[in-house]
């Protein structure tokens, strides 16, 4: 891969990948005296989908969450659309459309499908309270153009038939996918995924996979993603960053990664000094 | 052809009536779906315009009159729109079941020639895609749902809303054309071509003309006294001719309206919602609706649950009657009414089911405690026997002489002869043209004076005029000791049972009768459920020692009842087994209809079948099978022999040789 920051790339299946949209500049996180990631540099263009992946403990989860905003480094730049991103609190994050889904499940148990998916609109709802209230004028437009938003995200994801079902009652496959369902249905320019088919068979991962894909497809959507199915990522991804104990240890696509010296070491095991 | 042309007024093709319903009522609905969470409607004006544009860019296309056109997709409107867009510009309509693996697709594509196939989505267009060099006539495919679309190489490949926008575009130099090739449209020429699932041997195309299904459809539109606001969920696969003159041809000879559910899992929400008027479904559907109604009920609070025994047994003993229009007391009412106000009408409500006049079962024999049930619910549920051959009638039951036990009368139209060996035949306006490409068996099917073999053994009651069918002709067979083998017949008592999803027996010719059992999942898991028996697959549940209890005790029960009959003595149950695995059209045991064949069935599981007969208490076996994407895995098991008790013959009366 070429270090032309600003420049695309056309994969092996012919899309044509965009500039960059996000750049990690040697992110340093630590909590306390334990250095969760150490110096990690690398970027995601418009339209890839990017993952990272790395042994458990690796650091996965922090650097998706220092992506989410969530957690601030200590040390480094996070560059998004051509301005570095001064620290935000997550809800400024999302607004500047990332989205994600979640390890373990992070849904509203009690409520419909239908009204999980609907909270994902939230930052595109401008009626204030006393117009949600009344439910006249703004808010009512509102709310039938935000529905017919989710409804095709519902229509996407193939999940008409439970609509109406609290999401209590579903089983963890079908959550997964509600949960994407939400994420999809803020229209985000980023879409992170954090580990979107853990506990998964065989043939919900095929599923997931194939959404991920449409999705990719259909809408465009940047997706950078975590995951520890090695078959999926490698299917998957355009590029692929690999870390072990909070270091970069290999960047490029599937195959230059596959054939990395220090990604076999990592996932063989050899001794660390 | 004057006299036919004025019997339906002149309307002798399906686009005529398309042209009549837009003329004469073009602002009333004619389809539904829903879509995006709402139900999206077409008037019949509208329909004529998606239609017209649709044929105009068929012609645009290059689609040549006689040309074959296969459609492939589950119950849209964009489908029964493109089989008479095809019909507007002279082409055949081919549906084909949505569900077929590439390898029957191609089959069927091959054998009609199609030159075009109207594919839904992705899915369908990848089978074709996989098949396409087999097949030499195919030029150009169309999809629906341009999904994961966007990639694939579209010198061939059309999106649906763009053919109709071409044809839209080029409406003023195509119009002459379409209507043109619309005015050579008379009653003799072809309406659809369909193809039979086949128990036995490759699917034949039934080839029905315009006269077949307009005037099938008038006959039994009078019968059942259809109208133009009848309400019809459209579910069924559109490759069956039952949808084909439900959906397509009564609606349009009617004018009412199709509604088309949002997805296969969403049906029984849509069915809720649309509320039909008039409804179809085969007793597999019943039976899965009253499983489901059981289940729940046996989880329901005790209060609620007696409630509901209470006033079913009310309902069982005079609901019938009172749906038939016979006397019933004034306390019956009263407590029918009152059951009605607490339990059926919700229940029904529940189903679906509470606006429905005239609702139909056919393809296989109904259990008589199921159709009871609905029956004494108070919905107008009639039996029909019919084939594809016949376009659907043969016999229909008439209002007020319903029975569980015959199909009932000649419908308009049908002579019925029955014939020394017993098999039924017939003869009406909808006797099909032919079968393509295939004259030997046109020939051995329908005879020159127009008189059909249904392959179906069976009798009219003197007394009533009623058609009773006892079996498949070819499959009643004889024991070693002459005595008669009807496995239908035991099978279904067997089916009956909701632990039982298939059955099936064996003894053509032997002495004793064995039987294999396929135990149904829905019912058989839920009863595992309640009574804390651990179970991890299927097969396990099937080999379960309760549960093979539990089926011995059916079986038993049918071997009593089998022994009441003196013709059919014979056919009562010895040793049985419980298969492994489910009973599979994928692997070929089963019609897409979900009928067995029997022949394929024997075949594959002769190991099984000399089992039981050696008397062995298990067997190891290993049986192949076949996924949905068309990979082979295998599976084996320790399957159990039992035997069951044998009833005593109560009339025995056994002619002296």
């Amino acid at each position: 891969m070429s270090e032309n920051k600003n420049e695309g790339y056309v994969t092996a299946d012919g899309r044509k990948i965009g500039g960059t949209l996000m750049e990690m500049k040697n992110i340093t996180l630590r909590f306390g005296g334990v250095k969760a990631i150490t110096d990690i540099s690398f970027d995601i263009k418009e339209g890839e989908i990017r993952a990272i992946i790395g042994p458990n403990g690796a650091g996965k989860s922090s650097m998706l969450n220092v992506i989410s905003g969530f957690y601030v480094p200590q040390e480094g730049e996070v560059w998004y659309k051509g301005a570095r991103r001064p620290s935000m609190k997550p809800y400024e994050v999302a607004r500047q459309g990332i989205a994600r889904t979640f390890q373990n499940i992070a849904l509203f148990e009690g409520m419909t499908v239908l009204d999980n998916v609907m909270t994902g609109r939230l930052n595109h709802m401008k009626a204030n309270m006393a117009q949600q209230a009344i439910w006249k004028g703004a808010a009512e437009k509102e709310e039938v153009a935000n529905r017919e938003v989710v409804e095709k995200v519902i229509d996407f994801l193939e999940i008409q038939s439970i609509r109406k079902t609290p999401v209590a009652r579903l089983p963890y496959g079908l959550k997964k996918r509600v949960e994407l369902a939400r994420a999809l249905a803020a229209e985000p320019s980023l879409l992170l995924l954090d580990e979107p088919m853990a506990g998964m068979n065989v043939e919900e991962k095929e599923d997931m996979s194939r959404f991920i894909l449409d999705v990719n497809d259909e809408f465009g959507t940047t997706i950078a993603l975590i995951e520890h199915d090695m078959g999926v990522v490698m299917d998957l991804s355009d590029r692929v960053v690999v870390m072990d104990y909070g270091k970069k240890i290999g960047d490029g696509t599937p195959d230059e990664v596959r054939n990395n010296q220090d990604v076999i070491d990592a996932y063989l095991g050899v001794s660390h000094d | 052809m004057a006299q036919s042309s004025q019997a339906a007024g002149g309307l002798q093709s399906i686009p005529a009536l398309l042209h009549r319903n837009a003329t004469e009522f073009g602002n009333r609905p004619a389809y539904r779906e829903k879509e995006f969470g709402i139900w999206q409607s077409w008037t019949w004006n509208e329909t004529k315009r998606e239609i017209n544009n649709l044929a105009r860019g068929l012609i645009n296309l290059g689609v040549n009159e006689g040309d074959f056109i296969a459609i492939i997709g589950r119950n849209r409107p964009h489908f029964y729109w493109s089989m008479v867009a095809a019909q507007s510009v002279g082409a055949i309509p081919v549906p084909i079941y949505q569900d077929s693996a590439a390898e029957e697709m191609a089959y069927v594509l091959d054998h009609c020639g199609a030159r075009f196939v109207i594919a839904e989505d992705q899915e369908q267009v990848d089978k074709v895609i996989e098949v396409q060099d087999r097949l030499h006539q195919f030029e150009h495919m169309i999809y629906v749902d341009p999904r994961g679309m966007r990639k694939y190489d579209h010198t061939r490949l059309h999106e649906f809303s763009h053919v109709q926008e071409q044809g839209f575009a080029a409406r003023d130099e195509l119009t002459p054309e379409l209507n043109n090739r619309k005015a050579k449209l008379d009653y003799s020429s072809t309406c659809v071509m369909l193809y039979t699932s086949g128990t036995t041997g490759k699917p034949k195309g039934v080839v029905l003309s315009n006269r077949n299904v307009i005037e099938s459809a008038k006959n039994s539109a009078e019968f059942d006294h259809l109208k133009i606001d009848e309400e019809i969920l459209a579910y069924l696969p559109m490759a069956w001719v039952g949808d084909f003159i439900f959906s397509l041809g009564q609606a349009y000879w009617c004018g009412f309206c199709v509604n088309c559910p949002e997805s296969p899992e969403t049906m029984a929400a849509d069915l809720r919602e649309i509320g039909p008027t008039y409804y179809f479904a085969p007793p597999r559907v019943f039976e899965t609706q009253l499983t489901n109604v059981m289940i729940r009920m046996e989880d329901a609070s005790k209060f609620k649950k007696r409630l509901f025994d209470k006033y079913m047994a009310v309902a069982k003993r005079v609901g019938p009657k009172i749906l038939d229009g016979k006397p019933v007391g004034f306390i019956d009412r009263l407590q029918y009414a009152l059951g009605d106000l607490f339990i059926y009408g919700p229940l029904k409500n529940t189903l679906g089911l509470s606006r429905v006049r005239v609702g139909y079962t056919a393809g296989e024999a109904i259990g008589p405690e199921i159709f009871e049930f609905y029956r004494s619910l108070g919905i107008n549920l009639k039996q029909l026997y019919g084939q594809t051959e016949a376009t659907v009638f043969i016999t229909v039951q008439p209002d007020g002489e319903v029975r569980n036990d015959t199909v009932g009368v000649p419908a308009p139209g049908v002579e019925l002869r029955i014939d020394d060996s017993g098999e039924v035949f017939y003869r009406s306006p909808g006797v099909f043209e032919e079968y393509y490409k295939n004259p030997e068996s046109t020939a051995s099917t329908k005879d020159a004076e127009g008189w059909v073999a249904t392959g179906d053994a069976g009798f009219i009651e003197p007394d009533t005029g009623h058609l009773r069918i006892i079996d498949r002709a070819k499959d009643v067979g004889k024991m070693a000791d002459g005595s008669m083998f009807a496995p239908k017949y035991v099978e279904n008592k067997l089916k009956f049972f909701p632990n039982i999803l298939e059955a099936v027996l064996f003894g053509n010719g032997r002495d004793r009768c064995m039987a294999f059992i396929n135990i149904d999942m829905g019912a058989v898991g839920n009863w595992a459920e309640r009574n804390n028996i651990a179970y991890s697959s299927y097969q396990e549940l099937a080999g379960h020692p309760k549960v093979l209890d539990a089926i011995k005790a059916h079986v038993e029960e049918v071997n009593r009842s089998v022994a009441q009959d003196e013709m059919l003595s014979g056919c009562q149950i010895h040793r049985f087994l419980v298969l492994h695995k489910e009973l599979d059209a994928d692997d070929g045991e089963m019609t897409r209809t979900r009928k067995v064949r029997r022949r394929i069935v024997e075949e594959k599981f002769q190991d099984l079948i000399d089992a039981l007969y050696d008397g062995k208490d298990q067997i190891f076996t290993t049986t192949e099978v076949t996924y949905e994407d068309g990979r082979k895995g295998s599976i084996s098991a320790t399957l159990k022999l039992i035997d069951a008790a044998i009833a005593p013959v109560t009339t025995q009366k056994v002619a002296a040789e």
